[in-house]
C-alpha cells in the first residue's frame, strides 16, 4: 500500500531521468504498432478483453471526430432569443454562465430564512457500527483482543495522512474504498462537475463517523469549487463549497453529490 | 544622591559666551548644494512654452515645477493651473512618465553623467483644475427594476439624474440626490439595451431588443413621438448627434443595430435620413464624431468611418483579425456634456451655447493646433488600434497590444492624454493616447472587467466587473484607490457622472447603486 505521493516527491527532487522525454517519445510512437501485435495475437480472455477496451475507445474517438466536425461547421447557429438578461456587449457570447449562476442562486436562496439550513436529502438511514465496522479477527493476539475495526463503507482520507503504527492503529480504511473525487451536480443548472472533495463536513449517523471521513448517503462533504469562478461578495474567488452525497457510495463506487444552495 | 556636575571653568564660560555672540554658519546645515540644471518647458505638441531657465535641484518638486511654469507664463497666483511634467531624457528616446522626488538620482540613473551642464525637456500637461474625490461609500441602494441592469448613464448637466435601461423592458430615470425612483418609462416591448441622454439634457433615447428607440422627455418620463421602428434586429447602441452640429434645433440620433446596418433618424419627426449599411456583420458600437463623422465597429472586424450629412462611406479601416467590441473617441467627454462644464454657467442664447459646445470639441480633439479626433477600437482579437481618420485615413496610428484575452470596453480619459481598457484578463490597462504605448496594467479583479469609466478631471478610473466589485483606481500610480463591494452579482454598467459627485452601477442583482465620497 503506497503511503503519500512518493513518486511525485521523488520526481520534484532529483528531476525525471535524463532520458525521460525522448523514451516516452518512442514509447508513443510504438503505441500503433503495439496495439496492432496485441489485435493479432492475444488469444483467450485477454483477447476478449482487449477487444472491449479498443471497442470502447474507438466509439470515443469517433465522438470526438463528430464534435470537432460539429464546431467546425460554418452555418449559422439557430436565431434564439437568449433567456437571461444580460448587456448588448454580452450578447451573441457563448458565455460560461453555469459557475456564475450558482453564486447568485446561493445568494438569493440565503435570503429565505426557512431555506437556511434545509438540505437535499433531509432524512437519512441510521447506520449502527456494526454494520459500518468488521472486526479483525486475523493474528494471533487479534484473535485474543479484537479491538481492531475495518471500515467497510467508502472513506475520505486527507492527503496528509500517514497511518499510524500497526500495533496502535485501530480503525484501518482500505486503500480500495478511499475516493477523492466527487461528481457534483447543481440542482437547477443540471451540471454535473468532477470536483475534488476537501474534508468530510458531517456524517449524520454518528459523529465518529465524520472523523473517520465515512461517505454514505446524505453526509455532507466540502468540494473544491475554485474552477468553477465563483466569487464571494467581496470580490474574491471562493474555494470550498458544501455539497450532500445522494447515492449509496458503496453500491456505485463512485461518489454523486449535489451542491447546496 | 545625584552627582553634582562641577561648576564650569573659565574656558569653557569663555566659550560659551562666545557661541552665543557670533554668527553660526548655517551652510553645512543646508542641504548640500545639488547644483541645477536647465528646463525647456514644452507642451504636449512639442512648442517651447518659456524661455530656458535654470532651477536648482533642491527646489525642483514637481508643485515648485510647475508653479514656476505658471509664473513664467505670466498668469496670476489665482489662475495657476497643475501642470503634470514627463520627462524627456537628454540624447535619448526614453521619456519618463512619472516626475520622481530624486530627478537628480534619476537623471544619473538614465546615464546623464553631467546633468548641470544638460538642457532638460519637460513636456507640460495641464491637468484639470478641479479635483474629483474618488467614491468610497455606497450612497444609496435603490430597487426597482424586476431584472439585471443592462446600461446606464448620468445626465450632462449634474449627477443628480442617472437613466438605467433593464431586462425587464422598462429604462427608468433615478432621483440620485434622494435616492429615489423619479420616472419608469415603460414602452418597450424588449430589454431595454442602450440609454443615452441628448447633449442638451432634454431627451433621453432608449433602444432595445424589440428593435425599435424611443425618445422620452426626462422630465416628465413621458414619451416623445412614436417609436423609431426600421431595423430587422436589435438595437444594440446609440449616438446623438455633437450639440454644435445641431441644425436649427433639431437634433438627429444614430442607431446601430444587430442588422448590420446603422440608421440616422431626425429626432423631431422620427423619419430614418440615411440608412447606412454596408457591415456584414452585428454593428456593436457607434460614435458620432465633432467634425460630422460617425464611426461604427462592427462584428464583421471593420470599423467604418461615414458621413453623417451625405450618408456616404468615407473609411473602411480593417485591421482587426475579429470582432470590434467597443470604440472610443477622444472627444467622447466633450461630446457628451456639450456646453456643461466644471463651471457650471451655462450661456443664454442657443448660440453662446453652441460656441461653447464647439469650443469644448476642439480644445479636447486638438493635437498640433489642428483638429484631429482620435479613435480607438477594441476588439476580440486581444489588439486595440489608434485611428486617425481625418488626418491618417485608413492608416492606424499604433496598434496596442498586451491584454491577453479579449478587450471588451475602452475610454479615452475627459482630457485625451490617457486611453483605458478593460478586457476578459481581468485586468484594466492604461495607454498613452498619443502613441499608443502601454503605461500601466491595474491588476486586482479576479474576473473579466466589463467597463470602465473616467472621473471628468482624468485622474480617477472606476471599472465594474463579473466579480461583483466595483474598484476606484488612481490613473497616475496605478493604485487601488478604492475597492468598492456591495453589489451581489455582476456588475454590468458603471457610469462616473460628468460633475465627478457620483458614480452609478447597476447589473445582474437588480437594483441601481450610487456611490460618493
Amino acid at each position: 500500500m503506497p503511503q503519500n505521493e512518493y513518486i511525485e516527491r521523488h520526481r520534484k527532487l532529483h528531476g525525471r531521468r535524463l532520458d525521460h522525454e525522448e523514451r516516452a517519445r518512442k514509447k508513443a510512437a510504438r503505441e500503433g504498432h503495439k496495439q496492432s501485435e496485441n489485435a493479432q495475437n492475444l488469444r483467450g480472455l485477454r483477447a476478449k478483453l482487449y477487444a472491449k477496451q479498443r471497442h470502447a475507445q474507438k466509439i470515443q474517438m469517433r465522438k470526438q471526430i463528430k464534435q470537432h466536425e460539429e464546431r467546425n461547421v460554418k452555418g449559422k447557429p439557430a436565431e434564439k432569443e437568449p433567456s437571461d438578461p444580460v448587456p448588448a456587449y454580452l450578447l451573441d457570447r457563448a458565455n460560461p454562465t453555469s459557475a456564475k449562476a450558482l453564486s447568485s442562486q446561493i445568494k438569493s436562496k440565503r435570503a429565505e430564512k426557512a431555506a437556511r439550513f434545509s438540505v437535499p436529502i433531509p432524512k437519512v438511514r441510521g447506520i449502527s457500527e456494526e454494520e459500518l465496522f468488521k472486526v479483525v479477527k486475523t493474528g494471533k493476539k487479534m484473535q485474543k483482543k479484537g479491538w481492531k475495526r475495518v471500515v467497510t463503507k467508502p472513506t475520505f482520507v486527507g492527503p496528509d495522512f500517514t497511518r499510524r503504527p500497526v500495533k496502535y492503529e485501530r480503525f484501518i480504511r482500505p486503500m480500495g474504498l478511499r475516493y477523492k473525487k466527487a461528481n457534483v451536480t447543481h440542482p437547477t443548472l443540471n451540471v454535473t462537475v468532477q470536483l475534488p472533495i476537501l474534508s468530510v463536513k458531517k456524517n449524520p449517523s454518528n459523529p465518529l463517523y465524520t472523523q473517520l471521513g465515512v461517505l454514505t448517503k446524505g453526509t455532507i462533504i466540502e468540494v473544491n469549487v475554485s474552477d468553477l469562478g465563483i466569487v464571494t461578495a467581496s470580490g474574491k474567488i471562493a474555494w470550498g463549497r458544501y455539497a450532500q452525497i445522494t447515492n449509496n457510495p458503496e453500491n456505485d463506487g463512485c461518489i454523486n453529490a449535489v451542491l447546496l444552495v | 544622591m545625584a552627582t553634582v556636575l562641577p561648576p564650569p571653568s573659565k574656558r569653557q564660560k569663555r566659550e560659551e559666551i562666545e557661541r552665543t555672540q557670533t554668527q553660526q554658519d548655517v551652510a553645512p546645515l543646508l542641504a548640500t548644494d545639488l547644483g541645477s540644471f536647465k528646463a525647456n518647458f514644452v507642451d504636449s505638441d512639442g512648442n517651447q512654452m518659456a524661455d530656458v531657465v535654470e532651477i536648482n535641484f533642491a527646489d525642483a518638486t514637481e508643485k515648485n515645477v510647475s508653479a514656476l511654469l505658471n509664473t513664467l507664463l505670466g498668469r496670476d497666483p489665482e489662475d495657476f493651473t497643475p501642470y503634470r511634467f514627463r520627462i524627456h531624457i537628454p540624447g535619448k528616446d526614453t521619456i519618463i512618465d512619472q516626475y520622481p522626488t530624486d530627478l537628480l538620482g534619476l537623471l544619473q540613473k538614465h546615464g546623464v553623467t553631467n546633468p548641470f551642464e544638460t538642457t532638460i525637456t519637460l513636456s507640460a500637461e495641464p491637468q484639470a483644475v478641479f479635483k474629483v474625490h474618488a467614491v468610497s461609500r455606497l450612497a444609496h441602494r435603490i430597487p426597482g427594476h424586476g431584472q439585471p441592469i443592462l446600461t446606464c448613464q448620468f445626465s450632462p448637466i449634474s449627477s443628480s439624474r442617472l437613466a438605467t435601461g433593464s431586462g425587464d423592458n422598462t429604462a427608468r430615470i433615478w432621483d440620485t440626490d434622494s435616492g429615489t425612483p423619479k420616472h419608469t418609462l415603460k414602452g418597450h416591448t424588449g430589454w431595454v439595451l442602450g440609454v443615452s441622454w441628448s447633449p442638451d439634457a432634454t431627451r433621453l433615447a432608449t433602444c432595445s431588443m424589440d428593435k425599435t428607440v424611443r425618445i422620452w422627455d426626462p422630465e416628465t418620463g413621458k414619451p416623445i413621438g412614436q417609436a423609431f421602428n426600421g431595423h430587422a434586429k436589435w438595437v444594440l447602441g446609440l449616438a446623438w448627434e455633437p450639440y454644435h452640429l445641431w441644425r436649427d434645433g433639431t437634433p438627429r440620433l444614430v442607431s446601430a443595430s444587430k442588422d448590420g446596418t446603422c440608421r440616422i433618424w431626425i429626432v423631431n419627426t422620427g423619419r430614418t435620413e440615411h440608412v447606412l449599411s454596408g457591415h456584414k456583420g452585428s454593428v456593436s458600437c457607434v460614435r458620432w464624431g465633432g467634425t460630422g463623422l460617425i464611426y461604427t465597429g462592427s462584428h464583421d472586424k471593420s470599423v467604418r468611418v461615414w458621413d453623417a450629412v451625405k450618408g456616404t462611406l468615407v473609411h473602411n479601416l480593417t485591421a482587426h483579425g475579429h470582432w470590434v467590441n467597443h470604440i472610443a473617441l477622444s472627444s467622447d467627454h466633450a461630446l457628451r456634456t456639450a456646453y456643461f462644464d466644471h463651471t457650471r454657467d451655462i450661456p443664454e442664447t442657443e448660440e453662446g451655447k453652441r460656441a461653447k459646445a464647439k469650443e469644448r470639441f476642439e480644445k479636447a480633439a486638438k493635437i498640433q493646433g489642428k483638429v484631429a479626433e482620435r479613435l480607438i477600437s477594441a476588439s476580440d482579437d486581444f489588439t486595440m488600434y489608434l485611428w486617425d481618420p481625418a488626418n491618417n485615413g485608413t492608416k492606424p496610428v499604433a496598434r496596442l497590444l498586451g491584454h491577453q484575452n479579449k478587450v471588451n470596453h475602452v475610454q479615452f480619459s475627459p482630457d485625451g492624454t490617457l486611453i483605458a481598457s478593460a478586457g476578459w484578463d481581468n485586468s484594466t490597462k492604461l495607454w498613452n493616447a498619443r502613441d499608443g504605448k502601454f503605461l500601466k496594467s491595474l491588476r486586482g479583479h479576479v474576473a473579466p472587467v466589463y467597463q470602465c469609466s473616467w472621473s471628468a478631471d482624468s485622474r480617477l478610473l472606476v471599472t465594474g466587473s463579473k466579480d461583483c466589485t466595483l474598484k476606484v483606481w488612481n490613473a497616475r500610480t496605478g493604485n487601488l484607490a478604492m475597492d468598492l463591494p456591495g453589489h451581489e452579482d455582476e456588475v454590468y454598467a458603471v457610469d462616473w457622472a460628468a460633475d465627478g459627485q457620483m458614480v452609478g452601477s447597476g447589473g445582474k442583482d437588480k437594483a441601481v447603486r450610487t456611490w460618493r465620497n
